[in-house]
């Protein structure tokens, strides 16, 4: 069964992903450079993206597992799934990663690990739970961003996650909890006083979180508009003033306002029907970026009044929407408040 | 139950595969100093065809705060006739104008970030739009890929 779920976890992907036409002696070095290096680094040390180039880490999994990581990704987890790379390409990449560190490749075994996992449960929530979480949902915010003070040097990975789960053997989680990965958090439990029945108890515990991941209900943004829009009863500069109020009420700090236009046309040209209104609070932001980096993106706060044939329209983007670009859970749950904040002020402004 | 079992996982993995497509984000990263990251970007802009609007320093702001944090911009820019005339067209694009990227510093290292504005296409359904969308993408790219490269 667990080899069925695994295969079909695979497949899946592969359906999902489309088919690839073949591409002449990809280049893994320069595929690297253009897919990966923006998270990863250069040279695999990290950024956004969890650092790969750790020797401990390369010999601890197999071409499978970062084949697969890179076809599927880490859904919620920021790292995307690429799609569009052909097997090839995907191959020259996964070349190019082991040149990094000399010596054998690990094989595993596709046989699942037979263990007690509801003695796991109890072994898990004793010795991983702190990192991985109660839950498997894996440690906060992305990879080791430099751009910002940061515990840990890596973030601990979600292992409920179906990526992980999609990617991973049984024998390589359990290598992983026999051996440790020498420069990160994660100790050898063999070492920790674990035996290795011990050790196929926790994976199959781990294995389990197939099931819950399966049945986590998946947010479409197909539903979710595009824009936050309202019609305030106001004028202009009156529905400006508003939304200024209903920021600050929302203990937002007002940035500034600008037109639209401003910084495109020269003063005396600008049009004065469209007023951009900044607000942030820095907490927020600072909580934000730390889950990550790129959100800036939308932030800080932006509320747009328009005067359009005769309407005044008080408009935002829809946090909800953009977040799903970022596929980071983290940021989503971020983004709902950020929705539901933006709903407020769009309300209270054109009461 | 194994194939009832199975079809749910088919289709839950099927949905989260599709939602986190790498080109949903445009991502960069140069090797070049934040400071020089940020010259060649206003560089590449300008030989897009585009007017830089305004530049959000977003790290200014934290630290001011106390927060801790490296150097971080928004750069915002556009082609001023055609903001004008979308203004008019599509209001309801408002919010999405003008451009932008994310700018920030990463050590020695600066990552540049924006969202591909295809990924508006399905919310707008409109021919006008899908093209101004790809155009944007494709500029985007243009400009990105010219900061990446850099030195």
């Amino acid at each position: 069964m667990k080899i069925l779920l695994r295969s079909s976890f695979a497949i899946l992907f592969v359906l999902a992903t489309g088919t690839h036409a073949a591409t002449p002696a990809a280049d893994g070095a320069q595929l690297y450079g253009q897919n990966c290096a923006v998270c990863h680094g250069d040279s695999g040390h990290g950024g956004v993206g969890v650092p790969i180039a750790l020797a401990a880490f390369l010999s601890s999994v197999d071409d499978s597992y970062l084949r697969e990581t890179i076809r599927s990704g880490r859904p919620g987890r920021v790292m995307p799934a690429f799609t569009r790379l052909s097997d090839e390409e995907v191959e020259a990449i996964v070349h190019h990663l082991r040149s990094w560190k000399s010596g054998d490749v690990p094989r595993f075994k596709p046989k699942p690990v037979r263990g007690n996992a509801e003695h796991g449960a109890a072994l898990y929530a004793q010795h991983c739970a702190a990192c991985h979480g109660k839950q498997g949902q894996g440690g906060k915010g992305t990879g080791v961003t430099f751009s910002r003070p940061r515990d840990l040097p890596v973030i601990a990975p979600a292992l409920n996650n179906a990526g992980f789960l999609s990617a991973a053997s049984d024998a390589m989680i359990k290598q992983t909890l026999m051996q440790g990965r020498k420069g990160t958090p994660m100790v050898s439990f063999l070492q920790q006083g674990m035996s290795e029945q011990d050790i196929d108890d926790v994976v199959s515990y781990v294995r389990s979180f197939e099931t819950a991941s399966a049945l986590a209900a998946v947010a479409s943004i197909d539903d979710e508009p595009a824009v936050l829009t309202m019609e305030s009863p106001y004028d202009l500069e009156e529905t400006v003033e508003a939304v200024k109020r209903a920021a600050v009420g929302k203990n937002f700090r007002l940035i500034r306002d600008q037109y639209l236009e401003d910084g495109l046309f020269p003063p005396e040209q600008q049009s004065h029907k469209q007023v951009m209104v900044y607000f942030c609070n820095f907490k927020f932001l600072y909580d934000a970026l730390a889950l990550d980096p790129r959100v800036g993106l939308f932030l800080p706060c932006r509320v747009t009044v328009v005067e359009h044939e005769g309407k005044v329209m008080v408009m935002t983007i829809n946090p909800k929407r953009l977040s799903h670009l970022f596929n980071n859970a983290e940021l989503d749950r971020a983004c709902e408040e950020m929705f539901r904040v933006y709903s407020d002020i769009l309300e209270e402004a054109t009461l | 139950m194994s194939w009832l079992r199975r079809s749910i996982l088919a289709l839950v993995l099927s949905l989260s595969a599709a939602g986190a497509a790498a080109d949903d984000m445009l991502m960069v990263r140069a090797r070049i100093p934040f400071a020089e990251t940020m010259l060649a970007l206003q560089e590449a802009i300008s030989a897009q065809g585009y007017t830089l609007s305004r530049v959000q320093r977003v790290d200014i702001g934290l630290t001011e705060f106390g927060f801790k944090t490296d150097k971080y911009r928004v750069v915002f820019f556009g082609k001023p006739d055609e903001i004008r005339r979308l203004t008019e067209t599509h209001p309801e694009l408002i919010p999405y104008m003008p451009l932008q990227v994310a700018i920030f510093a990463e050590e020695n290292e600066t990552l540049l970030a924006t969202t591909n504005p295809t990924h508006l296409t399905a919310a707008y359904d409109d021919a006008e739009l899908t093209e101004i969308f790809a155009r944007w993408a494709n500029d985007l790219q243009v400009i990105l890929e010219k900061v990446r490269q850099a030195e």
